[in-house]
């Protein structure tokens, strides 16, 4: 499924505590909580070492339990994980040697900043004076210096996360996991961190496994994303990858927004919606759509234009007919809602800022270039 | 919330004064009497103690010590005050131990098993004392336990079981579960987690648990009358014999040291709490 592989190690050039990253495989992983349908269906993936992979997915598809699985704190009903080749399946959370940040941050009240970061230091017997030394420079990692003596009560939200990260990362952990860290910050902080998050993925190196249902997160931080519906990964890819190639309509509608013109299969290259038929380009086609199976065709808002004389649409084009519903300003761009062909299907289209052409109510004609769009399976 | 030594807070605002109705007078009038009939007993035995005859009387008839004399140059009370720690002590410790162990289990089953294990553990809290001491003493006969220090421990714990659960239940409501992954992930194994993390944050609860059940068993009447031997009794036990037996006014001033004795243990998960508040 997935197509490209970014080697993402290559900038671990800035000193500190650069760890060569970790690969780590799951294998056909399945975990049964005995419900209707198990939450993690036959997983499999692999981790490239010092690779920032989000797994994506909404409330429910399985993503979390898969890291949890990672972590140990849930055993596997069937398949293996693996570190660095060396299976872990067994193995319990506390000998699998992660860092893990938590939505709401974790840290443990009635121990000071210091102490807390000292903890996984402490568990690993690691002489008093060095405690010091990595606390203060892991400290200094995320900008907290000279809190040390402060209890985790007494942060700001970012703060508190910051200190969970540091104490995450102080042990040089094999890889570290995010469990929707971000999820519990407002929006200004949550870029803030960010921003940290992929310092300090360049800077350490080593193996991120991140978990969220934010897309635009998932595209700013990711190397690869595994987008995740139902329990089984839907797909695998770069960001680009999957907004610009989905494999399935659910990848195409979770990932930005889509047009989505249901269909029967393809014919002789063709396409057929409502009384429009359409080209199909080779390269523009799922792996996943099957011939003799139903298709849709998907195009980004973005790469629809609209013309409001047929005559504008250039041949070779696929076009509809469609009626503009409501416009909106979003300062750098406008959108037009658009009633599309005869059943009115809902669609969006992106315009310049200053086009002032189009107006609600306007019957127009929405067009795209062929490999501008894309076929899925249905 | 808590401060820093290092670097202290600004005084913290005083608390805004909520606007409440006016207390009526026959309230505070209840209040009054209902505080009296608590307090009444231990403010006559005080200064019954500090009597100066050889008998019960009240007013007390000038001051003397002798009754404490007494108390602490006789060997039966004394053997008897020392059973009664050892066994209150002991007890308390087991007490404590199983507790918060099934407070700890119970805290994260759920479902019918769960609800019935809790009640099946309170089940002492509402059982007559009497019922229980004729069960004790009936299965101990058999098992040679009457009269023993282990069996007196056993019967006791037993009793002080439900506080702790009550208290340590109490304490995890507040206690975030997330932090026992959190500190797995950091590398502590389950039992590092227990001392390092869940026991300093539900402390007060377990002290609160273990000072309920030490007191529980220092002041047991019932089932240590059942369980006494010529060898080995408590200090209630002393204190009955002395009255239905001797007629020894002695047992004012035990009286007087037990209640002061207990009321300064129960004092102490508060002192916790002022301790912890403070920091």
């Amino acid at each position: 499924m997935s197509r490209t592989t970014v080697p993402a190690t290559a900038s671990t050039a800035v000193p500190g505590p650069t760890h060569a990253g970790t690969r780590i495989d799951l294998t056909d992983v399945v975990k049964d909580f005995g419900l209707a349908a198990p939450a993690v269906a036959g997983v499999s993936l692999t981790i490239e070492p010092g690779e920032f992979m989000t797994l994506l997915g909404p409330s429910g598809s399985g993503k979390t339990t898969t890291l949890n699985l990672i972590a140990g704190f849930e055993t596997l009903t069937q398949g293996s994980i693996s570190f660095n080749g060396a299976d872990v399946s067994t193995l319990p959370p506390h000998k699998r040697n992660l860092g893990m940040l938590f939505q709401n941050y974790a840290l443990f009240p009635h121990l000071t900043v210091a102490e807390n970061v000292a903890y996984p230091l402490r568990e690993r017997r690691v002489p008093k004076a060095e405690i010091a030394r990595k606390v203060a420079a892991v400290l200094e990692l995320v900008q907290l210096t000279g809190r040390d003596s402060t209890y985790p009560a007494q942060l700001s939200g970012g703060q508190q996360q910051r200190v969970a990260l540091a104490r995450a990362i102080v042990f040089d952990p094999t890889a570290l996991l995010l469990d929707e860290p971000l999820g519990a910050l407002d929006r200004n902080l949550r870029g803030t961190l960010q921003a940290e998050i992929q310092r300090i993925h360049r800077e350490v190196g080593s193996t991120f496994v991140f978990v969220t249902h934010d897309q635009e997160e998932a595209m700013n931080l990711s190397d690869r994303i595994a987008l995740f519906n139902n329990g089984r990964i839907e797909q695998v890819g770069t960001p680009e990858a999957l907004y610009q190639a989905p494999e399935t309509l659910f990848a195409a509608r979770f990932l930005g927004d889509s047009n989505v013109f249901e269909s029967s299969s393809p014919v002789d290259g063709k396409l057929t919606w409502e009384d429009n038929v359409w080209e199909i380009d080779a390269t523009t086609v799922s792996a996943q759509a099957r011939p003799d199976a139903p298709a849709a065709l998907v195009v980004r808002p973005e790469d629809i234009r609209i013309a409001t004389d047929e005559r504008d649409v250039p041949p070779g084009a696929n076009a509809v007919t469609a009626t503009v519903r409501d416009l909106a300003y979003l300062g750098s761009y406008r959108t037009a809602v658009l009633a599309l062909g005869r059943s009115g299907v809902i669609g969006r289209v992106r315009l310049d800022a200053l086009d002032s052409t189009v107006q609600v109510g306007q019957s127009v004609h929405a067009w795209w270039r062929v490999e501008r769009q894309r076929l899925v399976a249905s | 919330m808590t401060l820093t030594p290092t670097r202290p807070a600004p005084p913290r605002p005083r608390r805004r004064l909520r606007a409440v109705d006016p207390i009526p007078w026959w309230l505070r009038l209840v209040t009054v009497v209902v505080a009296l009939y608590f307090v009444l007993p231990t403010l006559f035995v005080i200064p019954m103690s500090f009597t100066s005859t050889s008998t019960f009387s009240f007013p007390p008839k000038g001051f003397s010590l002798h009754l404490y004399q007494n108390f602490f140059t006789d060997p039966v009370w004394l053997t008897s005050l020392r059973n009664s720690v050892l066994v209150a002590v002991v007890a308390a410790l087991l007490a404590t131990l199983v507790g918060t162990a099934a407070a700890l289990g119970l805290h994260r089953m759920t479902g019918r098993m769960a609800a019935l294990a809790r009640t099946m553990l309170m089940i002492s809290l509402v059982t007559p004392g009497i019922v229980i001491a004729v069960a004790v003493y009936i299965a101990f006969l058999k098992w040679h336990l009457v009269g023993s220090f282990a069996g007196y421990v056993l019967a006791h714990a037993a009793l002080g079981v439900p506080f702790v659960l009550v208290s340590v239940t109490s304490a995890l409501g507040g206690f975030d579960q997330k932090l026992l992954r959190a500190s797995a992930s950091l590398g502590a194994s389950p039992l590092r987690t227990f001392v390092r993390v869940t026991m300093p944050l539900i402390s007060r609860g377990i002290i609160t648990g273990a000072v309920f059940a030490f007191v529980t068993s220092f002041d047991e009447v019932v089932i240590a009358l059942f369980l006494r031997s010529p060898t080995f009794q408590t200090l209630p036990v002393q204190m009955y014999n002395s009255v239905t037996v001797e007629v020894d006014p002695t047992i004012a001033a035990a009286a007087s040291l037990v209640v002061t004795v207990v009321t300064a243990i129960c004092l102490v998960p508060q002192l916790v709490g002022l301790r912890k508040s403070k920091r």
